[in-house]
């Protein structure tokens, strides 16, 4: 699961929702992977509005990845004067695109219960006790 | 300049609203000069005065259910008319054609002509005098004469003439053809309604698009094709992962649209991981109509589940590795409105939503043939129409078709959320039932009726309430034929309904 989608996620219990502890959801023993893609930067350039950036830097800590800038960059330093990607894009594209969550376990702050990620597929299904 | 378009003679329906979101999604504002359900051709103005081929190709070079637009040279409804008509609006044109290499074909629907007499049509545009030389393969310009019969009558009722400016996208069924695709399911929707879907969806580059019930991907593969990001869901992970060699992703793979696609996620839609945030561009569905998928929700009816299960050994089951939590029947109706409340408060401004949905009976639905028998469209000085008043307009039609469809049959009335607005209602149809393609637009908040909202959210809150406290038996206990009308009247073969169909 590339870390785009998981900044959309969060717990999948109704009465999780409306906390706040519950996004983001915190990797647990969680295997990364990078895959290398091709840069799509006007879908990152619409992705930026888009993105809890908080939750981006917690999960880059969590992760052990570099540390993120402290505020979300802005459309304009995707590009140079020239049209051609920046070093900002290409990162924000490593981060957002390239890296995913093989395997591994995402835990909610607020229940505590714990998503598997299998195959880089995570499964958001709750028992009926949860429902 | 008048445009022609030659449809194909299928989804009759779906036709006009892939164009007009085509041309919404180009900002190409047009009006249909004629359309007729019973016509391949119909023939379009565009509003701007300086539209010229390269708008024609714009608009129609994703359409799937169109073949090719056509500079309009002439209509007529017999042959010296359309001479006459030719010569009227094109002779200023000749002079810049003349040299040019150039072919002609005869297109006729509902009849034919043999080669000679094809010829002899051919040779009655003579007064053009073209000398360019003739080639049959990649000509300069290709003219087509298009004659339109009445069913075994021998003189055709319209003709036009046109000159041939883009081919559409159709070539894409090709290409996504189930029967070439590495990985597909029972339920996976055929290609060219995939894509059209896709169409009405807006799918465009930039764009992220969602598909809560994706089984094999068949929505995500159409909006990647049209360059949009996409990823999915489905309750059933075996759907997503398939076996090693033929899931989702290697699905991508073979369409070498891998790039955009984000992944997929094994979740049910009344208990979405996805955050209420305003996230997506569109979403795109064909929930399980409880027939051949069954419709199915996480939880249980049996009390003795709804607390921890502890195994043997005393570690709870859903712990477990391998755990499948249990599944409840739904009702498809609330369905359909979980599906809209979901959409109202994920989509973008503008967003789109496009769904599914069966009801029995067959025919045209009633507001596509308003649309379509419309009033003549407004005379080129008029003002555009704005999107909104087109919308109200698309409302009001939308709006009159629930109520005549009240009197009659559809076990579903078409879903309303007050924050999303119907553009256009497509239907198929099967032997004694059909399906339909609903398309909604995400509203901005400033033109949403706050008390409309609030006044949708206590009737949902209500409505789920009552169906706690009753149920079939008065156990609490649902059986899946009494929450889906349509599964119940799809196995009870449509019998003795009004509207059933033949």
């Amino acid at each position: 699961m590339k870390l785009l989608t998981l900044n959309f996620l969060t717990c999948a219990r109704k009465t999780c929702k409306s906390t706040a502890a519950a996004f983001p959801l915190h990797p647990k023993e969680a295997e990364l992977e990078q895959v290398e893609m091709e840069l799509n930067p006007l879908f990152v350039k619409n992705m930026l509005p888009r993105l809890d950036w908080e939750a981006m830097k917690t999960l880059a800590t969590e992760l052990g990845l570099p540390n993120l800038p402290a505020e979300t960059p802005v459309a304009e330093e995707l590009a140079n004067e020239s049209g051609e990607p920046t070093q900002t894009l290409r990162d924000l594209h490593t981060l957002l695109m390239e890296t995913a969550i093989a395997s591994g376990k995402l835990v909610c702050g607020n229940c505590g219960h714990e998503y598997a990620v299998k195959e880089g597929i995570a499964n958001f299904l709750l028992p009926s006790h949860m429902v | 300049m008048e445009y022609l378009i030659r449809f194909i003679q299928m989804h009759e329906t779906f036709r006009q609203p892939e164009i007009d979101a085509l041309a919404d999604l180009a900002g190409i504002q047009m009006d249909w000069v004629f359309y007729s359900e019973d016509s391949p051709f119909a023939i379009i103005r565009f509003h701007d005065s300086a539209a010229d081929e390269a708008t024609a190709r714009a608009l129609i070079a994703r359409s799937v259910l169109s073949d090719e637009i056509y500079e309009l040279w002439g209509s007529g409804t017999d042959y010296n008319r359309l001479h006459a008509d030719i010569r009227r609006r094109t002779q200023t044109l000749w002079p810049q054609h003349s040299t040019r290499s150039f072919r002609f074909k005869v297109d006729s629907y509902h009849g034919s002509r043999s080669l000679a007499e094809q010829r002899q049509l051919i040779e009655t545009f003579d007064y053009m005098s073209f000398t360019g030389p003739i080639r049959m393969s990649k000509p300069d310009n290709h003219f087509t004469i298009f004659e339109h019969y009445d069913l075994d009558t021998p003189a055709p009722r319209a003709l036009h003439f046109g000159r041939l400016i883009a081919q559409s996208g159709r070539k894409a069924i090709n290409k996504y053809n189930l029967k070439k695709r590495t990985y597909i399911a029972t339920t996976s929707m055929d290609a060219e309604l995939s894509l059209v879907t896709a169409n009405l969806a807006h799918a465009a580059p930039g764009t992220l698009t969602y598909d809560p019930f994706m089984g094999t991907g068949s929505f995500p593969l159409a909006c990647a094709h049209f360059g949009s990001t996409v990823f999915g869901s489905d309750l059933d992970g075996r759907s997503i992962r398939g076996t090693a060699h033929r899931n989702v992703s290697k699905n991508f793979t073979q369409y070498a649209t891998t790039p955009l696609y984000l992944g997929a996620l094994i979740a049910d839609l009344t208990h979405t991981p996805l955050r209420p945030s305003r996230l997506l561009n569109a979403i795109i569905c064909d929930p399980p109509y409880g027939v051949r998928e069954g419709l199915k929700v996480l939880g249980s009816t049996r009390p003795a589940l709804q607390q921890i299960v502890h195994l043997a050994d005393g570690t709870p089951a859903h712990l477990q590795p391998g755990y499948i939590p249990p599944k409840k029947a739904y009702s498809f109706t609330r369905m359909l409105d979980d599906i809209l409340a979901f959409s109202a408060d994920r989509l973008v401004d503008g967003g789109r939503l496009c769904m599914w949905m069966p009801v029995a009976g067959s025919g045209v639905p009633v507001g596509c043939e308003a649309a379509a028998a419309a009033a003549p469209p407004p005379p080129p000085s008029d003002a555009p129409e704005t999107p909104d008043t087109h919308i109200d307009k698309v409302e009001a039609e939308a709006e009159a078709e629930v109520e005549a469809e009240a009197e009659t049959e559809a076990e579903y009335p078409i879903p309303r959320h007050p924050a999303l607005a119907l553009i256009s209602i497509c239907q198929q149809d099967f032997n004694k039932w059909s399906r339909r393609l609903l398309t909604y637009r995400r509203l901005p908040d400033n033109q949403v009726d706050e008390t409309a909202i609030s006044a949708y959210t206590a009737q949902r809150l209500l409505a789920e309430e009552t169906s706690q406290l009753s149920g079939s038996d008065g156990t609490g206990k649902f059986k899946a034929d009494d929450l889906n009308d349509f599964r119940k009247r799809y196995f009870q073969g449509f019998r003795g309904e009004p509207g059933a169909g033949t």
